[in-house]
């Protein structure tokens, strides 16, 4: 990539910090410089995210289906998989499987509600209801 | 409590950490490019089997910590290194360092870090930073892909220490046990054992899915995403290959510019025109993964995504693992010792 090439567009990083990139001279010599970011991959970025917000939106709505117990909407809005979920947790991912069912779910203790509420970053009633009160 | 210190920016965090901490350890000369060409930085594997985030689980670079760790072999400079079974520990050995003024490279989980952007805050745990004193309670860190310095709380710094999932930090601290004079002997050498591993690495490894064999890999299964996936499926893995190619922290047509670049430096130390004329060829490996990424852009964008467009996508990939596979020949044949 020649310096002219360094793609200088918006990203998400870019509120943050510009990027460091390895590009050639005129003379072909390579040296760092700076980038804004890179539309290809801020779209891709994007995208993820939009796979996401799905994903977020379909657990919510088999929570209120009754599908599905909470624990599978905190999993996908804290981004994680039943292997992160019982690595903060603690508890084997088979038993989180079975917690992901709603009827095993309303028999969970305070104890063990609390420490999915704590993997979550979230209270007990947050955790029960659904309804967050930060962002 | 600061310790002397001076803050780096890099492409990749952990070629950064290696760099800065190893400039104060006698390797004053170190660059980026260079420790990331001694660490035999450059990979490429596709692991089967495995998803990340819902998707193909790519790596264009070496196994998280390989770099720092091989660097400091080579140049023979001794590592301490050390993980930690309670936060309290990691606290109390943490701050002795800052006491005794030894800057400390730290492995971090990103989902927590408050100073990235939401965007990125994946749950991503091999990231690398150094902390570098304690000021008001605060501890300045030193994060290699920003372009200055900045700070976290101690309940800040130790959630990202101690953040869960796979590769899991554990608290993880390393920094070089002492200052040695590092000659230019020594970074010959280094960057020829560097340069002889990398060339084992992609293109020696048996099997079909790892080094340029695992990149022709994924360029054979690319063909036939939309079909086994269907578009939408097929668009978010073209993403995710994007994104692990791209994205800070991971950066693959990045990371074969600073291999060119490390190439290039190797020039300085060890002058063999094969060097050179190696280095352009990542140069056009590099232009081509670029290449790659538009097009995968054009699909995953819907402008366009075409059976003929998937085939140009995963013929991308095919050309870029013969390019690559050149190139490794050539370094493989150089006579280190004429």
């Amino acid at each position: 990539m020649k310096k002219e090439e360094i793609p200088q567009d918006d990203g998400a990083l870019n509120k943050l910090t510009k990027e460091v990139v390895y590009a050639v001279d005129k003379d072909g010599n390579y040296s760092s410089e700076l980038s804004t970011g890179w539309e290809v991959k801020s779209t891709a970025l994007n995208l993820a995210w939009n796979d996401i917000e799905h994903r977020i939106a379909d657990a919510k709505q088999k929570v209120l289906n009754n599908e599905a117990s909470p624990i599978l909407y905190f999993m996908e809005l804290r981004l994680m998989d039943i292997g992160i979920v019982a690595a903060y947790t603690g508890f084997w991912k088979w038993t989180i499987k079975q917690h992901i069912k709603p009827t095993a779910f309303k028999k969970l203790s305070d104890k063990k509600l609390q420490q999915y509420a704590d993997a979550f970053n979230v209270s007990v009633e947050e955790l029960k209801t659904m309804n967050m009160h930060d962002n | 409590m600061t310790t002397e210190f001076k803050h780096l920016q890099a492409a990749h965090c952990e070629n950064g950490v290696t760099t800065n901490l190893l400039q104060s350890a006698g390797a004053e000369k170190l660059t980026e490019p260079l420790a990331f060409g001694i660490g035999s930085g450059l990979f490429y594997v596709q692991l089967p089997f495995l998803k990340i985030n819902n998707g193909p689980a790519i790596a264009f670079r070496t196994m998280p910590g390989l770099i720092f760790k091989r660097t400091c072999n080579a140049l023979n400079i001794p590592v301490f290194r050390k993980k930690f079974s309670s936060k309290e520990a990691g606290k109390k050995y943490l701050d002795e360092c800052l006491i005794n003024g030894q800057p400390v490279g730290c492995q971090v989980g990103v989902y927590y870090l408050t100073y990235f952007p939401k965007e990125y805050r994946f749950h991503f745990n091999a990231h690398n930073m150094i902390v570098f004193g304690k000021e008001d309670g605060r501890y300045l860190i030193s994060d290699p892909v920003m372009e200055t310095a900045t700070s976290l709380s101690e309940y800040e710094l130790e959630r990202v220490r101690f953040a869960k999932g796979a590769f899991a930090p554990r608290g993880q601290i390393y920094y070089p046990k002492e200052k040695k004079i590092v000659t230019d002997d020594q970074m010959r050498k280094a960057i020829e054992k560097g340069i002889k591993r990398n060339v084992n690495h992609m293109i020696r490894i048996p099997g079909s899915i790892a080094g340029v064999k695992g990149i022709a890999g994924t360029g054979k299964k690319i063909k036939k995403w939309k079909d086994k996936l269907g578009p939408q499926k097929a668009g978010l893995y073209l993403a995710q290959l994007v994104r692990m190619q791209e994205e800070i922290g991971t950066g693959g047509g990045g990371f074969r510019y600073i291999y060119a670049a490390f190439l290039q430096q190797s020039h300085d130390y060890i002058p063999k025109d094969e060097l050179l004329d190696i280095s352009k060829i990542f140069t056009e490996a590099g232009d081509k993964w670029r290449n790659a990424a538009v097009q995968a852009a054009g699909i995953y964008k819907g402008r366009i995504g075409s059976q003929a467009d998937y085939d140009v996508m995963g013929d991308y990939l095919i050309e870029i693992s013969e390019i690559e596979k050149k190139a490794f020949q050539a370094l493989g044949k150089i006579k280190w010792n004429s």
